[in-house]
C-alpha cells in the first residue's frame, strides 16, 4: 500500500509537468489544427536558460529565493519571445500550405534549436542549482519533497488561471472563437494573427514554467532533454483529446499516474519478465488502447466526418 | 499537356544516360575513397524506404510517423536469422521473404486498430509504435536474450546468393569490384523494382482507391471503395518495402543496434517524402537522394570551410552541420512548401490560380 501511495505522488508530479507541457500542445493545435513539435524543445531552453540564470546569481552570492525568481522571469521571457519568434517565422508564411508542409517545418525547427542548445550549452548534462530547501516531509508513510510540493501547487493554480483566462476573458473568447471558425470569427472582428501569436506566447510561457520544473525535480538537464518530454505531453495531449484544454490537463496527470505506477508493479505483474525499464512503453500502449475505442481522446468532442 | 510517364521520356537516349550514369557512378565514386560508395547505397537505401513510405503517406495518405518499425523489424529478422547470435545462417532467399511477411505482419497489426483514427491522431499512435518496437529491441535481452539488448547483433552474414558473396572484393568480368560496390548494383536493382511498383501501383486500381482515400475518405467509401481493406493494404504493402530494406541494411552493415532505429529516422524518412514532394516518385528520389546525401556532405564540407573562414574551428561541426540541415528543412518547406518537385497534376485542376488548387 506504501508503494502504491508513493508512486500516486510520484505520478502526481510527473503529470503536472506533462500537464503543462501538454497544454502548449494543446492550445496550438486547437486553434490551427499544427502539431508544434518544437514545443519540447521551448522547454528544454526554458530549462537550460534557468539553470545558467540561477547558477551565476547563486555564484554572486544571491539568495537562492530571489535567483529562483529572477531565473524564472528571465526564463518565461526569453521562451514567451522564443514562441512569438517560432510562429512569426516559421509558420505563419506556411498558414495556406499543405497539411504536412508545417509539419516538417516543425521538425526542421526542432532540429535547429536542440543544436543551437547544444552549441550554446554542451554536450555535457547541466546540474540544476539548489534553489530549493532539501526538506522531506512524511505523511502517512509516503514520503515527498519541498519540490514535488511546490510543482504540484504551482502547476495546479497555473492551470487555474489558464482555465480562467480561456473562459472568462475577451481574449480567451477570441481564442475559442479562432479554434471552432477561424473565419467566422474574423468576420466577428477577432484578429486572428494575434490570438495565434498569443496561444503561441502563453504556451511557451508554460513551457518555461514546465522545464524549471523538470530541472528542480530532477536536477538535472541535458539539451535532448525536450524530445521525450515532448512526445509525452503529445502523448498525453491526444489522450486527453487534443485541442480541449481540460483534456490536456487530465491527460497529463493521467499519463503521469500510469507511468508511475506502471513502473512500480510491472515486473510483479509480469512475474519479472518485463522490468521498470519498460516504463516509456506504457504511455504509448495506453494511448493505442485509448484512441483505438474513443478515437478522439478521452474528453475530445466526436467530430462528425467533415467532407 | 498529357502528363506523360517521366520514365519514358521522349527518347530512349535520356534512359541510356541515366542508366550510364547509374552504373559508372560507384566506380567515380570508389576513386575518392569506399567511404563515398557506402554513402551512395545508404542514399539509395532511403529512396528504398521513401518509397515504401510514399505508398502508406503519398498515395493513400496516412500519416505514418513509426515507418522505421518495419525497417526495424527487417533489419532484426535477418539478424536474427543469418548471424551466430542464434547460430543460424539462412540463405537470402528465406530470409527476405520472411523478413518481409514479418515487417508486412506488423504493419497489419498496427493498422488494424488504427483504422478509426484520422489525420493527426494517426500519426501519434503510429509514432508510438514505433517507439515500443525500438524499446522492446532496446530491452528484450533478459529474462530470455533474443535481441542482445542495446548491444545489438554483430557478425551478421552479409548477402550471399550461391557461392557469390556480396561482401569483400571479387572480380567480374575481369574487373574488381569491392563489397559496397557490389551492395550498390543490388540496391539499384531493388530501388529500380521499388520504382516499378509504385509507378504500377500509382495507376492501378488499388492505387485510384488510396488516392481517392486521400483526397475524401467519405466520398471514397461512397463509390463502393472498401477503405478498410484498402487502407490495411497500404500499411502492409508500405511495411514489406521497410522490412525487405531493414534486410538489406542488416546484411550490408553487418551489425544492428536498436540506435539505428529511432524516432529521428522515421521522421527522416518522411521528411524526404514531403521535402521532395508527396506522391509524386520523382521528387521522392529527389528528396530521399538529397537528404542522404546532405549531412554527409556538410560532415566533410563544414569544418574546413570554419577552417578556411576563421582560421580556426569554431563551433562543433557535428552541431553545426546538423543546425544546417534544420535551416534547410525550414527555408525548403517555406519557399516550396508542396515540396521541390511536386506531382504536376495538383496544379491542373483547371484552376486559373494554381496557388489556390493546393490541398
Amino acid at each position: 500500500m506504501d508503494i502504491f501511495l508513493q508512486q500516486i505522488v510520484n505520478g502526481l508530479v510527473q503529470g503536472s509537468i506533462y500537464a503543462l507541457v501538454a497544454l502548449g500542445y494543446t492550445m496550438v493545435y486547437g486553434i490551427m489544427g499544427l502539431i508544434n513539435f518544437a514545443h519540447g524543445e521551448v522547454v528544454m531552453i526554458g530549462t537550460l536558460t534557468a539553470i545558467t540564470v540561477a547558477g551565476s546569481l547563486l555564484a554572486a552570492g544571491m539568495p537562492p529565493a530571489l535567483a529562483g525568481l529572477a531565473a524564472l522571469i528571465v526564463a518565461t521571457l526569453l521562451c514567451m519571445a522564443l514562441g512569438w519568434g517560432l510562429e512569426r517565422i516559421a509558420y505563419r508564411p506556411l498558414r495556406n500550405a499543405p497539411r504536412l508542409t508545417p509539419l516538417i517545418t516543425a521538425i526542421g525547427m526542432s532540429i535547429i534549436l536542440q543544436n543551437l542548445a547544444m552549441i550554446l550549452w554542451g554536450r555535457n548534462y547541466q546540474t540544476f542549482p539548489p534553489l530549493f530547501p532539501k526538506v522531506n516531509f512524511e505523511l502517512a508513510g509516503v514520503h515527498f519533497t519541498a519540490v514535488q510540493v511546490i510543482i504540484v501547487l504551482l502547476s495546479a493554480a497555473t492551470m487555474l488561471s489558464l482555465t480562467l483566462l480561456v473562459y472568462r476573458t475577451k481574449l480567451g473568447m477570441a481564442m475559442r472563437a479562432t479554434a471552432q471558425n477561424p473565419a467566422v470569427a474574423g468576420l466577428m472582428g477577432v484578429n486572428s494573427n494575434r490570438v495565434i501569436s498569443a496561444a503561441f506566447v502563453i504556451g511557451s510561457a508554460l513551457a518555461a514554467l514546465a522545464g524549471i520544473m523538470v530541472g528542480a525535480y530532477y536536477e538535472i538537464a541535458h539539451y535532448q532533454m525536450g524530445f521525450m518530454l515532448g512526445l509525452k505531453a503529445f502523448t498525453a495531449a491526444v489522450l486527453g483529446g487534443i485541442g480541449n484544454l481540460l483534456g490536456a490537463m487530465a491527460g497529463g496527470i493521467l499519463l503521469g499516474l500510469i507511468e508511475a505506477l506502471g513502473a512500480g508493479y510491472i515486473g510483479d505483474l509480469t512475474g519479472g519478465f518485463l522490468g521498470s525499464h519498460y516504463q516509456d512503453i506504457f504511455a504509448f500502449m495506453v494511448l493505442i488502447v485509448v484512441l483505438m475505442f474513443r478515437p478522439s481522446g478521452l474528453f475530445g468532442e466526436k467530430t462528425g466526418d467533415r467532407a | 499537356m498529357s502528363i506523360k510517364n517521366w520514365l519514358l521520356p521522349r527518347s530512349t537516349v535520356g534512359i541510356g544516360l541515366i542508366a550510364i550514369a547509374l552504373i559508372a557512378l560507384p566506380f567515380a565514386l570508389a576513386t575518392g575513397g569506399q567511404a563515398w560508395v557506402r554513402i551512395a547505397n545508404f542514399a539509395i537505401l532511403y529512396v528504398f524506404l521513401a518509397l515504401g513510405l510514399n505508398i502508406v503517406v503519398g498515395l493513400a495518405g496516412l500519416l505514418d510517423l513509426g515507418y522505421i518499425a518495419f525497417y526495424a523489424v527487417g533489419a532484426y529478422t535477418w539478424a536474427l536469422l543469418a548471424s551466430p547470435h542464434f547460430g543460424l545462417h539462412l540463405p537470402v532467399w528465406a530470409i527476405l521473404p520472411i523478413g518481409a511477411a514479418c515487417a508486412c505482419v506488423a504493419g497489419v497489426l498496427l493498422g488494424s486498430p488504427t483504422l478509426k483514427l484520422r489525420g493527426d491522431y494517426l500519426a501519434i499512435v503510429t509514432l508510438g509504435f514505433g517507439e515500443i518496437v525500438r524499446i522492446f529491441m532496446n530491452n528484450l535481452n533478459a529474462p530470455i536474450n533474443i535481441t542482445n539488448g542495446a548491444q545489438g547483433i554483430t557478425l551478421i552474414d552479409p548477402v550471399k546468393i550461391g557461392d557469390f558473396s556480396f561482401a569483400g572484393n571479387s572480380t567480374i568480368f575481369g574487373l574488381t569490384l569491392s563489397g559496397p560496390q557490389k551492395y550498390y548494383f543490388l540496391l539499384v536493382a531493388l530501388a529500380l523494382l521499388v520504382i516499378v511498383v509504385n509507378l504500377r501501383l500509382q495507376n492501378s486500381r488499388i492505387g485510384r482507391a488510396w488516392q481517392a482515400i486521400r483526397e475524401d475518405e467519405i466520398a471514397a467509401k461512397a463509390v463502393g471503395i472498401n477503405t478498410r481493406n484498402v487502407k490495411l493494404l497500404a500499411f502492409a504493402m508500405g511495411a514489406s518495402f521497410g522490412g525487405i530494406a531493414g534486410g538489406v541494411f542488416a546484411a550490408m552493415q553487418g551489425f544492428v543496434s536498436p540506435e539505428s532505429f529511432s524516432l529521428i529516422e522515421s521522421v527522416m524518412i518522411l521528411a524526404m517524402v514531403v521535402l521532395g514532394g508527396m506522391g509524386h516518385i520523382p521528387g521522392v528520389i529527389l528528396g530521399a537522394v538529397l537528404l542522404a546525401i546532405l549531412p554527409e556532405a556538410l560532415r566533410y564540407g563544414v569544418a574546413p570551410l570554419q577552417q578556411l573562414l576563421f582560421g580556426k574551428v569554431l563551433v562543433d561541426p557535428e552541431s553545426l552541420r546538423m543546425l544546417i540541415f534544420g535551416l534547410a528543412l525550414v527555408l525548403v518547406m517555406r519557399f516550396k512548401p508542396a515540396g521541390l518537385w511536386p506531382a504536376p497534376e495538383r496544379k491542373a485542376h483547371g484552376n486559373p490560380n494554381p496557388e489556390e488548387g493546393r490541398a
